[in-house]
């Protein structure tokens, strides 16, 4: 093993979930996820002797968005027509969803979870990617400006009108489930 | 609703401010009920993203089609047992031998791996096994007296099942494993995102690497006794010493003989 991939292994492939789960956020039908995330692991690999900096985690996510907005860019030129997003049929990590020890709780998230996720997949992509950056990369603002090349007062005022649009088409919803549940 | 400290309400919420800006926002939100009720469903809102909304992880065969294309882009073929330069010489050799003797000849070839990388892949795979299935764990609970016990009738040794949650370390759970011919204990922790699965079993007088990493994965082994542990997860390797060091710690840990 090389020793440039020897240290890939060591301090790029444990982002790898993060940058899935970002492409897969990001990427919509009849764009492939898989497809935007290897590229962006190669493009990563070959870059990775110039990487200066001692925080892998925004760099890489970085790449992975540039090879998405690149994707994107040639499946508009292709003309395709949108579909909604795979969102509905998700139900939450099974390892998270896992640890409720009452089933019926258990199902009550997971219900919670799919409207919750068709909630932010529903978003504009530049008020999606800061709030899947922030409060599941839990990425700070610093690292989400590297990220999306954006000053940090833009994320700011995105984050805020994410929040705010989420709470608007989930937040009641949810709060009439749980008084239901109780 | 939109009082104009409300941007720094979210920033406060963040950890974006320093002590003094956070202090002028902690006064702020005694008396306003508007950004009081924002901090509440910034709270309710991020809980449930992290708990509930779907959270994608590459897959193991997704693991591995990386892993493929950086050998490749590597050159480095020869990690890959598939492609190991002997083998076609050698299957042309022994080609008149029929089936047996093939077996024979890569039977030969997975025994000089040393013992310690089929350990490792045991538990990569299972570990992976873990994540993929639903199959995380067998009894649920963060409590040590539920699933310290239950260990005592499905596995060899009985680790300790501490919660270390005040350390960022929740106890979900425990499981049994198959691990290199032994029934294995296995304590499963959150950390974050992440799971670590930590790995008991009763050990031999086999040599166990310090450090393992398999597609991205962290491997720490360490022995008690006569039990061998191996904590496995794609958490940061420092925060899986600080979770080892704490397990150390906790107690002597129980053989079954």
């Amino acid at each position: 093993m090389s020793d440039r991939r020897a240290r890939f292994e060591a301090q790029a492939l444990p982002h790898l979930d993060a940058a899935y789960n970002l492409a897969r956020w990001l990427a919509r039908p009849p764009l492939d996820a898989d497809d935007i995330v290897q590229d962006a692991m190669l493009r990563a690999f070959r870059a990775f002797d110039s990487f200066r900096g001692d925080n892998v985690k925004p760099w890489l996510l970085s790449i992975v968005r540039n090879c998405f907005l690149t994707a994107a860019g040639q499946s508009r030129r292709t003309r395709t027509v949108p579909i909604e997003p795979d969102g509905e049929s998700e139900t939450g990590d099974p390892a998270l969803v896992a640890d409720a020890p009452d089933p019926e709780a258990a199902a009550i998230r997971a219900d919670e979870g799919r409207r919750l996720g068709a909630a932010v997949a529903k978003l504009p992509q530049e008020f999606r990617e800061v709030l899947v950056l922030r409060e599941m990369e839990d990425l700070s603002y610093r690292e989400i400006a590297q990220i999306t090349g954006s000053p940090i007062g833009t994320v700011m005022s995105r984050l805020a009108r994410a929040r705010g649009m989420l709470k608007e088409r989930w937040l009641s919803d949810v709060e009439g489930i749980r008084h239901v549940v109780q | 609703m939109s009082c104009s400290e409300a941007l720094r309400v979210h920033a406060y919420f963040d950890g974006e401010l320093d002590a003094g800006a956070a202090a002028e926002v902690e006064r702020h939100l005694e008396t306003c009920t508007d950004c009081a009720a924002l901090l509440k469903d910034l709270e309710t809102a991020r809980s449930a993203l992290r708990e509930s909304a779907p959270y994608h992880r590459a897959s193991s065969e997704f693991r591995e089609r990386i892993a493929d294309a950086l050998d490749d882009e590597d050159g480095d073929r020869s990690r890959r047992r598939k492609s190991w330069p002997g083998i076609s010489f050698l299957t042309g050799a022994v080609s008149g031998g029929g089936v047996t003797a093939l077996a024979a000849v890569l039977a030969f070839f997975l025994l000089l791996q040393p013992g310690s990388n089929l350990l490792v892949d045991d538990l990569t795979n299972a570990h992976l096994r873990s994540m993929m299935s639903d199959h995380l764990i067998d009894v649920v609970s963060s409590d040590r007296h539920t699933v310290k016990p239950w260990f005592a009738g499905h596995t060899d040794v009985s680790p300790p099942a501490i919660n270390f949650a005040a350390q960022s370390f929740t106890l979900v759970g425990g499981r049994a494993d198959y691990i290199d011919g032994h029934r294995a204990a296995v304590v499963v922790y959150r950390h974050g995102k992440h799971i670590i699965n930590v790995f008991a079993w009763a050990a031999g007088d086999e040599h166990l690497p310090a450090e393992g990493l398999r597609n991205g994965y962290h491997l720490l082994f360490w022995k008690s006794g006569n039990i061998a542990f191996c904590a496995v997860s794609d958490a940061g390797l420092d925060e899986m010493k600080t979770l080892t060091r704490l397990i150390q710690n906790a107690g002597a840990p129980i053989r079954r003989e």
